[in-house]
C-alpha cells in the first residue's frame, strides 16, 4: 500500500473531509500560506481559497469559540491549536462552552467540531511548546479525546471526528509527523472509540498512547527476541473508552504496564488502572499494575534531561521485563 | 419604528416573569439563582424587535428577557424551564442561566461573562460561508467588556467583516463593580474604535433608540459592512442574583433609575392612560399565572436520564 507520512495523511484527510462536504472549513495561526507549524494545512489555501481556510490572528479563545458558533449554525469546523500549549488559552470556551451545550440544552442541539492540536515533547521546544494536556479534556464530559499514534489512524480517525456530531479534541504528535505508515487513498473513517491491538501477545499487555505506542511496539520487538511477547493495546480515542478489548488483553496476559508521555499524577494511566482493578480482569492479574509515565516535571530545554523526562524504548523494555519476570 | 403595542406587552411580560421569579424563590418554590433584567426591559424588546426571524442570538446571564422578547419564545416553556421541569426549553437540564430555544435560533443565556463573545464570531463566519443575510446579535454586560474575549472576537469580526451586532448592555454594574472604577472610557462604545468598527451609545430604556440603533446596525450587517458595537445604557433595579445587599450603590441611585422605567415611558409614547396601562399590566400577569400553573404541571425529569444529552 501507499504510504504517507502522519502529516501528509492528515492532510488528504482534510482535503477530502473539505472536498465532500463544504460546510467543513478550517482555521488557526499561519495555517494558510505558512500552512501550519507543522506544514499540516500546506497548500488548503490555495486549493479551497480563503472562505475555506482561515488564517487567524492570535486569538486561541476566538479560534475555538468561532468553531463553536460556527458548530451551532450549521457549519463542520476543523480549528488548529498551533501547539497543545496554548490551549490552555482556549479552556473556558472548550470546557464550559462546547462540552456542556448539548446537555445543558436538553439535548437539543449538538457542537460538530474537531480542534486539533499538536502536543508532546521531543522538539527541544522546552516547557511551554511540550505539554501533554489530554487529560484535562479526558476529565470534561461532553468533549471526546483522540490520540492517534500512526499515519493510517491519524486520517481514519480525523474524518470520523470531522463527521462526530460532538466536540473532539484531536491530539497529534510532533515527532509523529515526519513518520510514515500504509494509507488508503480512499476516505475510510477509523471509528472513533475502537481500541486496536497493535501488537497481539501472551505475557504482558502494554496499553500505550500516541508516540508511546510506537516505542512500546519497539520494545516488544526488543523483548520479543528475550522470548518476552508484548501485547500492546492502542486506546486510540481516551474518551469516551472502548474498554472491553483492554480488559480482555489483561484477563489474557495478567500482566498491565500503562505507559503515556503527560505526568504521571492525575494522568490517564490512573483511569486505566482504576478501569482494571475495578473490573473482572483484576482476578487475573498476577503482578500489580504498573504506569510509567512522564516524570512530574514541566519539560526541561536540555536534550539529555528532556529525554529523562518522558519514557522512551529503553524504559518500556526495561519494565515490561521486570513484569514479564515476576520482579514486582 | 412604528410604535406597537406588542412590544409594551412583551415588556409588560418581561417584568412579570422576573417579579414572579423572585416571589417563586422566596417562596422556597424553585431552587439556584437567577439573575433579575427589571428595568431592563427597553433592551430586550428593542433588540429583538428590529430584527428578523431567522437571525441569532446569543444572551448573557441576565437574559430572561431577551429570551422572552426573542421570535416565537414560548413563556410556558421559559417558565417550566425556570423551575426545572422536563417541559421546559432545555428539559430542566439548563435553568435560568442556559435557557436556550435552539429552534429559533436562540443559541442560549450564558453563565460565564462574556462566554458568548467568542462564539458570535463563529456564528458571523457561518452567515458569510453560507452566503445568508441573517445576522448574529451578541449581548453582554458592561462587566464581560473587560474580559480579553471582547477584544478577540471584536477584533476578528472586524477584519472579516462578520455580521455580528455586539450588544453591551450597560446596567453600571458588573456585580458589584462600578463600570466607572472598570473601565477608563465614558462609553464602552469608544472601544469600537480600537477596531475600526461603528460604535453608538444610546439610552437601554428607551425602546425607540435602541431599536433604531439595532435597526441600523443590522443593515449594516446585512450590507456586508461588518460589525457594530451598540451600547445599551441601563440599569437593573435589583441585586445582581438573589444574595446581593447592595451595599456599593444607595437608594437614591436606585430611586432615580427607578424614575427612568422603561415601562410608563413606552406607554406614554403609545398615547395609554394609566388605567390603560394598568389593564395591560394585568394580562401580562395572567399570561404568567398560567405559565406557572403549567409549568408546575410538568413532571420533574426522570432520574435515570441524568446522563442523557452529554454525548450526541
Amino acid at each position: 500500500m501507499r504510504e504517507l507520512t502522519y502529516a501528509e495523511a492528515l492532510r488528504e484527510g482534510l482535503r477530502q473531509a473539505m472536498s465532500a462536504d463544504e460546510r467543513v472549513f478550517v482555521m488557526g495561526e499561519d495555517i494558510g500560506v505558512y500552512g501550519g507549524a507543522f506544514g499540516v494545512t500546506s497548500g488548503l489555501l490555495q486549493e479551497f481559497g480563503d472562505m475555506r481556510v482561515f488564517d487567524t490572528p492570535i486569538s486561541e479563545a476566538v479560534i475555538a469559540g468561532a468553531c463553536i458558533g460556527a458548530a451551532l449554525s450549521g457549519m463542520r469546523p476543523v480549528g488548529e491549536i498551533q501547539f497543545m500549549d496554548f490551549v490552555t488559552l482556549s479552556m473556558e470556551q472548550l470546557v464550559l462552552q462546547a462540552a456542556k451545550i448539548r446537555y445543558m440544552f436538553g439535548g437539543k442541539t449538538s457542537v460538530p467540531m474537531v480542534l486539533r492540536m499538536p502536543g508532546g515533547s521531543g522538539t527541544g521546544a522546552a516547557a511551554q511548546h511540550s505539554e501533554s494536556l489530554e487529560n484535562w479534556f479526558v476529565h470534561v464530559p461532553g468533549l471526546k479525546v483522540v490520540m492517534p499514534s500512526n499515519p493510517y489512524d491519524a486520517k481514519g480517525l480525523l474524518l470520523a471526528a470531522i463527521d462526530d456530531p460532538n466536540p473532539v479534541i484531536f491530539i497529534e504528535h510532533k515527532l509523529l509527523y515526519k513518520t510514515k505508515g500504509p494509507v488508503p487513498e480512499d476516505m475510510y473513517r477509523v471509528p472513533l472509540s475502537s481500541t486496536r491491538i497493535a501488537r497481539e501477545g501472551r505475557h504482558v499487555t502494554v496499553v500505550a498512547t500516541s508516540i508511546m505506542v510506537n516505542r512500546a511496539l519497539e520494545a516488544a520487538t526488543t523483548l520479543a527476541a528475550e522470548g518476552i511477547e508484548l501485547e500492546v493495546v492502542d486506546p486510540r480515542t481516551l474518551t469516551p473508552l472502548d474498554e472491553e478489548p483492554i480488559l480482555a488483553s489483561v484477563r489474557k496476559t495478567g500482566k498491565a504496564l500503562i505507559v503515556h508521555e503527560a505526568p504521571g499524577t492525575g494522568g490517564y494511566g490512573g483511569e486505566l488502572a482504576a478501569r482494571i482493578a475495578g473490573s473482572d480482569a483484576f482476578d487475573y492479574l498476577e503482578a500489580p499494575i504498573r504506569r510509567l509515565t512522564g516524570l512530574d516535571t514541566p519539560i526541561p530545554y536540555n536534550r539529555n534531561l528532556e529525554r529523562a523526562a518522558v519514557p522512551q524504548v529503553d524504559d518500556i523494555t526495561r519494565e515490561a521485563r521486570k513484569l514479564a519476570r515476576g520482579e514486582y | 419604528m412604528n410604535p406597537s403595542a406588542d412590544y409594551l406587552s412583551t415588556m409588560l411580560r418581561i417584568r412579570a416573569f422576573e417579579e414572579k421569579a423572585e416571589e417563586l424563590y422566596a417562596l422556597g418554590r424553585v431552587h439556584g439563582t437567577m439573575h433579575l433584567s427589571i428595568g431592563q426591559e427597553a433592551t430586550a424588546v428593542g433588540v429583538s424587535s428590529a430584527l428578523r426571524e431567522g437571525d441569532f442570538l446569543l444572551n448573557t446571564h441576565r437574559g430572561h428577557g431577551h429570551c422572552l422578547a426573542w421570535f416565537g419564545s414560548d413563556v410556558n416553556l421559559m417558565m417550566a424551564e425556570f423551575m426545572g421541569r422536563e417541559a421546559g426549553y432545555c428539559r430542566g437540564r439548563g435553568g435560568s442561566m442556559h435557557i436556550a430555544n435552539v429552534e429559533a435560533n436562540n443559541l442560549g443565556a450564558n453563565g460565564i461573562v462574556g462566554g458568548g463573545l467568542p462564539m458570535a464570531a463563529g456564528v458571523g463566519m457561518s452567515i458569510k460561508m453560507r452566503k445568508t443575510d441573517q445576522v448574529c446579535v451578541v449581548i453582554f454586560g458592561d462587566g464581560a467588556s473587560n474580559e480579553g474575549a471582547f477584544h478577540e472576537s471584536l477584533n476578528l469580526s472586524s477584519i472579516w467583516k462578520l455580521p455580528v451586532i455586539y450588544v453591551c448592555e450597560n446596567n453600571q454594574y458588573a456585580m458589584s463593580m462600578d463600570i466607572r472604577k472598570s473601565a477608563n472610557v465614558e462609553d464602552i462604545s469608544q472601544r469600537a474604535c480600537a477596531y475600526n468598527i461603528r460604535g453608538i451609545t444610546v439610552d437601554g430604556n428607551d425602546l425607540a433608540a435602541v431599536h433604531d440603533a439595532i435597526a441600523q446596525a443590522a443593515a449594516e450587517c446585512r450590507a456586508g459592512q461588518g460589525p457594530v458595537l451598540v451600547e445599551c445604557k441601563t440599569y437593573r433595579w435589583r441585586g445582581h442574583s438573589k444574595s446581593d445587599r447592595q451595599l456599593y450603590r444607595t437608594r437614591d441611585e436606585v430611586g432615580e433609575w427607578q424614575r427612568r422605567d422603561p415601562i410608563p415611558r413606552y406607554a406614554t409614547v403609545l398615547g395609554l392612560t394609566d388605567d390603560q396601562l394598568e389593564a395591560a399590566r394585568k394580562d401580562a400577569q395572567q399570561v404568567i399565572d398560567a405559565a406557572v400553573v403549567f409549568a408546575e404541571n410538568s413532571p420533574e425529569p426522570d432520574l435515570a436520564a441524568v446522563m442523557e444529552g452529554v454525548y450526541a
